[in-house]
C-alpha cells in the first residue's frame, strides 16, 4: 500500500504521482469539483473556519484528526482501505477467484454504471442540504452538517477516482456528469427520486441522515464485497465516515424527541396527541416526529428497487455487488438452488413467496435495511419510555406510501392493511408531513450560533465532537 | 494479552461502550484486530477478556461511546453488557483503585512516593476539566512495558558539564498510551548493593500523546545524567546514566503511564503559562508540540518561562528558539553568564508582570510549575506581586485555580 501522500495537490493513498496520465485527468476534474462545490456546497460560511475531521491515514489512528479547517481548504482525496494480500471473489460464479485489480472488460458497463449512481448520491445530498447552515439549532449540529457534506464530497471524490482510474473516456465523461446534474433541477435531475426531494428543515435534515444515509450504508457493503478490488476497498474506507452520518441523525432525532418529552413533562402535559399544546411551547409535537418517519422511510425503501430484480442478479452473479455482510452469512455464495421469503402481492393480498434468492436480492438487502432502522427506532423509544409518555415511534409497513415495486399500485396504511385510495387519501394527513406540519416545522428553524446554546426544540447532545466541552466554538461565525 | 485468570479479581480498568450514545454502527468491531468486540441486536460490546487497550477503536468510532471506562473489582461480563440500556454507575474503590488494572494489581508503592513529594504541599490535585482522561498504571515492576531505543542525542552544549539527552524509544506492538504532562517509570536494570532491584525512577514525557514522531507508537524523554560527590568521589545516578548510555536497539523496561492531574486542557482557547527549569521543561515541549501540531492557529495563548544557568545547558535551546512566536511566546533566564547578572525564571516573570496579570485574569488560563524543588516558593512569590500591583489577591486566586484544575506544580 502507497503511503498517504499530503505533498500532493490531491492527496492519496493510491500513489497518484506514479501516474502521470491518471493524475492530470483528475488534476483537470479537479476545478471543476472546487467550482461546484463553491455554486453548491453549503450555502456561506465558505470562509469560516469549522472544527473538522479530516483522516490523514488509512489506519485506525490516522482516521480522524481534528481541527479548524475552511471548508475550501478541506483535504478531500482519494483514500483506499488497505490492500489484503490473496483477497478472492467471495461470491458468484467468480467465487474463489484472485479478487480483479482492473476491471474485467465483460463487466464493464455493469461496474460503471453501478459506480455511477453510487457516485450521483453523494453530491445529490450536498446539494438538498445546501440550506441547512442558515437556521442550524446550535453550532454543534452546524459542525455536524459541515462534516456529513465535506464527507459526501469526498465519496464523490472516491467513486471520481475509479472512473477516471479505471473507465477510460467514458469514466471521465461520467465523472464529469456526476458535476453537472444537479439534486431536484427539472431538467438534469440527480438519478435517484429520494435524492431530489429537499431537505428543507432539520428534522428533515436528521430523517434524511438516519435513513437515507442507512441506505447509502447498506449499498457501500454491499459493494465492499465486490470482486472489483479497488471498488471493495473504496467502499469500505467511505463506510468508516458514513457511519458518521447516520450517528448525526440518530442522535438528531434523540435529542429532538428529548426535548419534546421535557417540555411536556415541565408544562404537565402528559396527553402526546395533544399536538397544539405541544407547539405553543415551541417544540416538535411527537405525531409530527412520526409523519416526517413515515415519509422518509418509505421514500428511501425505494431506493432499493424492485423487490424482484434480474439486474440485482446478474451483478450478485458476476461477483460485483454482493450481499450485506457477504462474507459473513453461512451459504454457498452462489445461490444456485436457494429462495428467499419475499413479502407480494397475490390477488390484492399480502403473500409471503418463496422466490428464487438470486432474484430476491434487493429485497433481501431491504430487509437488512428495514431490520436496522427498526434497532434505532427502538432506541428513539426508550426516550418516551424513560419519560413515562405513553407514545412509541413505529416504522410504517413496508408497502406505505411506495412509488416503486409492486406495492406503488396498492394504497396501504402504514399497519399493513390494503384500503382503497379514497380511504387512504382521506386519512393523509394523519400519515404524511401536511403542509401546516411543514410549516410549523419551518417557524421553527431560527439559527442558533450562540456558543453553547441550542434552539428551543432540540437538547444537547450527552457528548460533545471528539470530547470537546459543552461551550466549544465548533464554528468560528466571524462577526 | 488475554487478562490471566489470577488476576481478574484485582480491580479492573474495564473498557466499555455507552448503550446510550453508540448507534451500533460495527466500525469498533471491524477496527478491533483482535475481535475484542462482539455485538448482539441491542448492543455493541467489548470483551474484558480479550481487550488489549490498543485503543485502535477509539478514533473511527463515530459517536465516542467507544471511549468508556469503568473501574470494576471484577469484569463485567459480555453478556450482562449485552442487555443493557445504560453503563452502570462508577463503583466506590478505595484512593488506589483508580490506578488498577490486571497486570498492576500492586500499585506502585515506589511510585506513588515520588509523585507524592513532586506534588507536596498541593492540597487537591484536579486535572484541567478538559483533558481527557489519562490512562495510568497499565505497566508494573512485575509486567514491565519494554520498549526499543530508537535514538538517544545530547542535547546540551559538549562543553558543559550538564548532560542532558532526548531519547526516543519505540513500543513497537505494545500499548502505551501517554497524555502531554503524564510519566513514565524506568526499571534500571540490575541491583543494588544490598542485592535490591534499583528503584524504578520517574521520567516526564517529552513527545505529545501522537508519539515523537506523529503516529508512531513511541515517545521521548528527556534525562540529566545525575552527578554527585559521595565519600570525596564523583559519581552518577543509577537510572540516569543508564539512560544517557543508551544505545540504539537498546531494550529498556518501563512501568506506568503515571499522572493524572498535571496535563494539558483539550480545549484551543486555553492559555498555557508554563514555568520551568532544565529537564522540567519535558512536559511543556509535549504540551506545545500537541498544541502545534493540532490548533497552531489557535486562540488559546502559550507562555513560557525558561530557567537554565547557560543557553549551551537549556535542553532544546535551538529547536525552542526556532517555533513561531505566534505559537509561544518564550522568555528565557540565564543564572550564569559571563558579565551578566543573575537572572531566575521569577525575575522574567516580574518583567511580564502585565502579560502574567493578563493571563491570570482570564478563566481560561493554566498555570504549570515543573523544574526543581527551590524554584517553587520563588515563582509563588512571583504571582503574588503581579496580583498586588493589580489590587488583586494571588492567595485567593490561587487556591480557585487549583480547585478548578488550573494551577499544577510538579518539582523535584
Amino acid at each position: 500500500m502507497a503511503a498517504v501522500s499530503y505533498d500532493e495537490q490531491i492527496p492519496n493513498n493510491v500513489n497518484l504521482s506514479g501516474d502521470r496520465r491518471l493524475q492530470r485527468a483528475l488534476e483537470r476534474w479537479h476545478p471543476g469539483f472546487i467550482d461546484w462545490w463553491l455554486g453548491m456546497g453549503p450555502e456561506g460560511f465558505q470562509d469560516n473556519e469549522v472544527y473538522l475531521r479530516t483522516a490523514v491515514g488509512v489506519d485506525p489512528k490516522g482516521w480522524a484528526h481534528f481541527d479548524f479547517v475552511r471548508m475550501p481548504d478541506y483535504r478531500w482525496g482519494i483514500f483506499l482501505a488497505p490492500r489484503e494480500e490473496g483477497r478472492v471473489i467471495p461470491f458468484g460464479r467468480h467465487k474463489d477467484e484472485p479478487a480483479w485489480q482492473e476491471v474485467p472488460g465483460e463487466y464493464r458497463a455493469m461496474l460503471r454504471r453501478l459506480i455511477a449512481i453510487q457516485g450521483d448520491t453523494e453530491p445529490a445530498s450536498v446539494e438538498q442540504q445546501r440550506h441547512l447552515g442558515k437556521t442550524a439549532p446550535s453550532l454543534y449540529d452546524l459542525r455536524n452538517l459541515f462534516q456529513v457534506n465535506v464527507e459526501e464530497a469526498r465519496h464523490l471524490w472516491a467513486m471520481a477516482y475509479l472512473l477516471h482510474a479505471y473507465f477510460g473516456r467514458d469514466g471521465r465523461e461520467e465523472a464529469e456528469a456526476l458535476l453537472r446534474r444537479r439534486s431536484g433541477d427539472a431538467d438534469r435531475p440527480r438519478m435517484l427520486g429520494a435524492f431530489n426531494e429537499p431537505t428543507p428543515d432539520w428534522l428533515s435534515f436528521f430523517m434524511f441522515t438516519f435513513f437515507t444515509d442507512r441506505d447509502g450504508k447498506f449499498q457501500l457493503e454491499s459493494l465492499a464485497q465486490s470482486g472489483f478490488d479497488p471498488l471493495s476497498r473504496t467502499c469500505r474506507f467511505m463506510l468508516t465516515e458514513e457511519a458518521h452520518h447516520m450517528f448525526v441523525g440518530e442522535s438528531g432525532i434523540t435529542r429532538i424527541l428529548q426535548r419534546t418529552v421535557d417540555v411536556m413533562q415541565e408544562a404537565g402535559i402528559s396527553d402526546p396527541w395533544n399536538e397544539d399544546a405541544v407547539r405553543r411551547l415551541g417544540a416538535i409535537d411527537l405525531p409530527t416526529v412520526q409523519r416526517y418517519l413515515n415519509f422518509h422511510y418509505s421514500v428511501t425503501l425505494d431506493l432499493f428497487g424492485a423487490e424482484t430484480s434480474t439486474n440485482a442478479a446478474n451483478a450478485f452473479n458476476a461477483g460485483i455487488k454482493g450481499r450485506y455482510h457477504e462474507v459473513k452469512i453461512d451459504d454457498d455464495h452462489q445461490l444456485l438452488d436457494s429462495t428467499y421469503p419475499v413479502l407480494s402481492l397475490r390477488e390484492g393480498r399480502f403473500e409471503t413467496v418463496e422466490e428464487p434468492a438470486l432474484n430476491a436480492l434487493n429485497a433481501r438487502l431491504r430487509d437488512d435495511f428495514m431490520h436496522d432502522c427498526a434497532q434505532g427506532v427502538k432506541r428513539w423509544n426508550k426516550v418516551m419510555e424513560k419519560a413515562g409518555i405513553d407514545f412509541a415511534l413505529a416504522l410504517p409497513h413496508q408497502a406505505f406510501n411506495r412509488q416503486i415495486g409492486q406495492f406503488s399500485a396498492i394504497s396501504v396504511t402504514p399497519e399493513g392493511d390494503i384500503v382503497d385510495e379514497a380511504a387512504w387519501e382521506e386519512r393523509r394527513s394523519e400519515r404524511l408531513p401536511t403542509a401546516s406540519d411543514r410549516e410549523y416545522v419551518a417557524s421553527l428553524m431560527q439559527p442558533c450560533y450562540e456558543t453553547g446554546r441550542y434552539a428551543g426544540w432540540i437538547a444537547a447532545p450527552k457528548v460533545g465532537v471528539n470530547r470537546q466541552p459543552g461551550d466549544f466554538e465548533y464554528v468560528r461565525i466571524a462577526e | 494479552m488475554a487478562v490471566p485468570e489470577e488476576t481478574m479479581a484485582a480491580l479492573l480498568r474495564q473498557h466499555l461502550i455507552d448503550p446510550e450514545v453508540c448507534i451500533r454502527c460495527g466500525t469498533c468491531e471491524e477496527t478491533c484486530p483482535i475481535d475484542a468486540i462482539t455485538h448482539n441486536d441491542d448492543n455493541y460490546v467489548v470483551d474484558a477478556g480479550r481487550c488489549d487497550y490498543c485503543m485502535d477503536c477509539i478514533a473511527p468510532c463515530p459517536t465516542g461511546a467507544i471511549d468508556s471506562w469503568r473501574t470494576v473489582a471484577e469484569a463485567y461480563p459480555v453478556a450482562e453488557q449485552l442487555e443493557w440500556e445504560e453503563l452502570p454507575e462508577e463503583q466506590e474503590h478505595d484512593a488506589r483503585a483508580e490506578d488498577a488494572r490486571p497486570g498492576a494489581p500492586e500499585a506502585d508503592d515506589e511510585v506513588e512516593q515520588i509523585l507524592a513529594l513532586a506534588h507536596a504541599g498541593q492540597k487537591r490535585l484536579v486535572p484541567p476539566g478538559s483533558a481527557p482522561r489519562p490512562r495510568v498504571n497499565l505497566y508494573s515492576r512485575s509486567n514491565p512495558a519494554v520498549a526499543t531505543v530508537v535514538g538517544n542525542y545530547r542535547l546540551t552544549d559538549p562543553r558543559s558539564d550538564s548532560d542532558v539527552h532526548h531519547i526516543v524509544l519505540d513500543f513497537g506492538s505494545t500499548a502505551f498510551p501517554v497524555l502531554e504532562g503524564q510519566s513514565v517509570g524506568i526499571i534500571p536494570p540490575g541491583h543494588d548493593e544490598r542485592g535490591k532491584p534499583h528503584v524504578v525512577r520517574l521520567y516526564s514525557v517529552a513527545s505529545p500523546r501522537d508519539g515523537e514522531r506523529p503516529n508512531h507508537n513511541n515517545l521521548a524523554l528527556t534525562v540529566k545524567r545525575e552527578r554527585f560527590e559521595a565519600d570525596g568521589e564523583v559519581r552518577y545516578g543509577v537510572a540516569s546514566s543508564y539512560l544517557c548510555g543508551l544505545e540504539r536497539g537498546d531494550r529498556v523496561q518501563l512501568t506506568g503511564p503515571f499522572g493524572k492531574t498535571f496535563l494539558m486542557p483539550d480545549r484551543p482557547d486555553a492559555n498555557l503559562l508554563m514555568i520551568c527549569t532544565g529537564t522540567g521543561s519535558a512536559p511543556f515541549r509535549a504540551m506545545t508540540e500537541r498544541r502545534r501540531r493540532q490548533l497552531p492557529e489557535g486562540p488559546g495563548k502559550l507562555l513560557l518561562f525558561f530557567g537554565a544557568r547557560t543557553p549551551g545547558e537549556l535542553p532544546y535551546h535551538g529547536p525552542l528558539m526556532k517555533l513561531s512566536r505566534r505559537l509561544i511566546d518564550v522568555e528565557l533566564a540565564f543564572s550564569r553568564l559571563a558579565d551578566k547578572p543573575r537572572q531566575y525564571v521569577q525575575d522574567r516573570m516580574r518583567e511580564r508582570a502585565e502579560d502574567i496579570g493578563t493571563l491570570l485574569a482570564d478563566p481560561r488560563t493554566h498555570v504549570y510549575v515543573c523544574g526543581l524543588k527551590g524554584m517553587e516558593q520563588g515563582v509563588y512569590d512571583a504571582f503574588g506581586e503581579v496580583c498586588a500591583a493589580r489590587g488583586e489577591h494571588w492567595h485567593t486566586l490561587h487556591r480557585e485555580m487549583c480547585e478548578s484544575g488550573r494551577y499544577h506544580v510538579e518539582t523535584y
